[in-house]
């Protein structure tokens, strides 16, 4: 067991030195005693540097949902392992169940050839195998995928790696600052930006097919809900109430966005029809109620509210109704984001050390702090609810860092100079 | 009528000159955190602020009122309002003041205000943008106990969105916790 572990931190440190890599840092906070353990043998063929990215994105990926524990390569007992030459027995005798396999070779112009297979070393199979021939500037999609597949057939939950981030960076410019509405892949890679603004913006939300984010803008010194297809760029304003108009959170049939708005008096929850531009009120209290997320299946709204005098999580049917309190451990409890199986419900959570990301297991009522961070803010699920992405404070900036939903690694995904907060993991591309 | 009325004829030009001036720097995109030296509104309110002074600038013996939103001695002076954590209740100390503009708005109703509401940068963003709204609503029900109306008061919260100062220590959070009243 300290093998392993040890193995790991090795494996961290060659991470780390070189830089291909100079974007992750991935911290093991606890130990990994139940993750598989899994080998991941390269091949290089004739294109070596291709091979060494598909390694580094394929072992990041799978050491951050937190499943997996890769070991050392001087520990295996094959190298460069072909079909059917797998000696299951050797590699049982060290303890890894899983061994995946890669190749590239050079595949014409610009082009790259990957095969991989995955080998179940507990059942003595092959259970995947594939071939792949692109374009070596798609090479980290392709790894992505690989990392999905492997994922899922391991695990038995659909892989989320090939998935997006939404966030707000802030940048200083001469004059000011910019923020800009920025998506990336989901680890932190080929950033791009949707909108940018001399003004604040804030809480992008993903529509369930992906294709548009709703988000808040300070454009007009004032906070207003727009709606902004990220392929074409159009935008339109969807809310500009008297008062706040914000925290908007798109329901997963997508016709529907809840929002809080503040024109009746106080800050309540609203479902806003985004074809009809139909509004109902959902909450009504005089404290702050903000926030709303939805379950999976559409039937409830989760939002924060004050109206036990501190912020806490309710629950509200869609249908309206009276809320029911969803947490009741410590004093602040904010920002709530479900899970696919709409079971958990990670949220910040204040302790006296900071603001933390908790998670709350609906079924069991278990509570359980996923991080240590003073300031840790903006928490959304990855749609396969394995792992949570998250704000955190660091260095004297803002940065984003993924946990595994178990809170046994965290890896933090570096931007460079920008601040960076308010996550929202993309939906599953349709 | 409590406005101090200080009648010193020989400032009025210069004050109506440094008032104009400061009108006119509005600034796109500023957070307006430094309002306490004065007017950051558009034209058309300072318009309306020298229609007022004219009208009933002039005292019995025909001197100068003086605008004692100028005057640095007056409490209409202060425009920052302070919270507790998470609090929407206005202090002891701060209430004073928050009457004096109430007053003051009942007394001259052409006066327009904007109350922004801030929050520090701890806890959600959305939580803290609708807290910020709840600090200025705080302050307005003060207003309107003192007879301002409510067509006076514009609210507008900025959340933890526009820090007056950036900074992690108590002293840092505690000036950007606030409510800044902006004529």
């Amino acid at each position: 067991m300290i093998k392993r572990i040890h193995n790991l931190i090795v494996l961290t440190i060659v991470l780390f030195s070189s830089n291909a890599y100079a974007l992750l840092e991935i911290e093991i906070t606890q130990g990994v005693e139940s993750a598989m353990p899994v080998a991941i043998t390269p091949v290089a063929g004739d294109v070596p540097i291709q091979v060494t990215l598909l390694e580094s994105v394929v072992f990041s990926d799978l050491h951050r949902s937190g499943y997996f524990s890769i070991i050392d390569k001087t520990n295996y007992p094959q190298q460069n392992v072909k079909l059917d030459q797998v000696d299951y027995p050797k590699w049982r005798n060290v303890g890894i169940e899983a061994l995946l396999t890669m190749k590239a070779t050079a595949a014409g112009e610009g082009k790259v050839r990957v095969q991989f297979e995955l080998y179940d070393l507990v059942r003595k199979n092959r259970v995947l195998g594939h071939s792949v021939t692109t374009n070596k500037n798609q090479l980290r999609k392709v790894a992505h995928k690989i990392s999905d597949l492997v994922f899922e057939k391991l695990t038995g939950i659909k892989g989320a790696f090939s998935t997006r981030i939404a966030y707000i960076s802030e940048v200083a410019i001469k004059k000011g600052k910019k923020y800009q509405l920025k998506i990336a892949d989901a680890d932190g890679y080929n950033p791009r930006t949707v909108f940018s603004s001399s003004n604040q913006l804030l809480s992008p939300a993903w529509s369930p097919d992906g294709r548009r984010l709703a988000y808040v803008s300070f454009e007009n010194d004032r906070t207003e809900v727009f709606v902004q297809d990220i392929t074409t760029g159009k935008r339109s304003k969807v809310s500009s109430k008297p008062g706040i108009n914000s925290a908007p959170a798109w329901s997963p049939d997508g016709t529907s966005i809840a929002l809080t708005l503040s024109f009746d008096g106080n800050p309540d929850v609203y479902i806003l029809e985004v074809e009809s531009r139909k509004l109902r009120k959902l909450t009504d209290h005089y404290g702050i109620d903000t926030e709303p997320t939805w379950s999976p299946d559409g039937r409830f709204v989760y939002f924060t509210s004050n109206r036990s005098g501190a912020p806490q999580i309710y629950r509200v049917s869609f249908g309206g109704g009276s809320p029911k309190r969803m947490t009741f451990e410590g004093n602040y409890n904010a920002a709530p984001s479900v899970s696919a199986d709409g079971n958990l419900l990670a949220m910040v959570h204040k302790n006296e050390g900071g603001y933390r990301i908790g998670l709350l297991d609906i079924e069991r009522n278990a509570f359980t702090l996923l991080t240590d961070g003073t300031l840790d803010e903006a928490p959304s699920f990855a749609p396969n609810g394995s792992m949570i992405i998250y704000s955190t404070r660091h260095n004297n900036s803002t940065v984003l860092s993924a946990v595994s939903s178990d809170g046994r690694v965290r890896q933090r995904l570096r931007l460079q100079k920008e601040k960076v907060r308010e996550p929202s993991w993309s939906p599953f591309r349709r | 009528m409590i406005i101090r009325q200080i009648p010193v004829i020989f400032f009025l030009a210069l004050l109506l000159t440094i008032s104009g001036c400061s009108g006119n720097k509005t600034k796109e995109g500023d957070d307006g955190a430094m309002s306490s030296d004065g007017i950051e509104d558009g034209a058309p309110i300072d318009m309306v602020a020298d229609d007022e002074y004219s009208s009933s600038g002039l005292g019995e013996d025909g001197s100068m009122i003086l605008d004692p939103l100028d005057d640095p001695a007056s409490d209409l002076f202060v425009r920052t309002i302070y919270f507790d954590y998470d609090s929407t209740n206005i202090r002891e100390d701060s209430l004073l003041i928050v009457r004096e503009h109430g007053k003051y708005l009942s007394s001259s109703p052409e006066r327009l205000i904007r109350l922004e509401g801030h929050a520090d940068e701890r806890g959600t963003r959305e939580y803290n943008l609708a807290l910020g709204e709840e600090r200025a609503k705080s302050v307005r029900e003060v207003l309107l106990l003192e007879g301002a109306q409510e067509e006076q008061i514009e609210i507008v919260s900025f959340g933890e969105e526009r820090p007056t100062v950036e900074g992690t220590d108590d002293a840092a959070l505690q000036l950007n916790r606030r409510v800044e009243v902006v004529y």
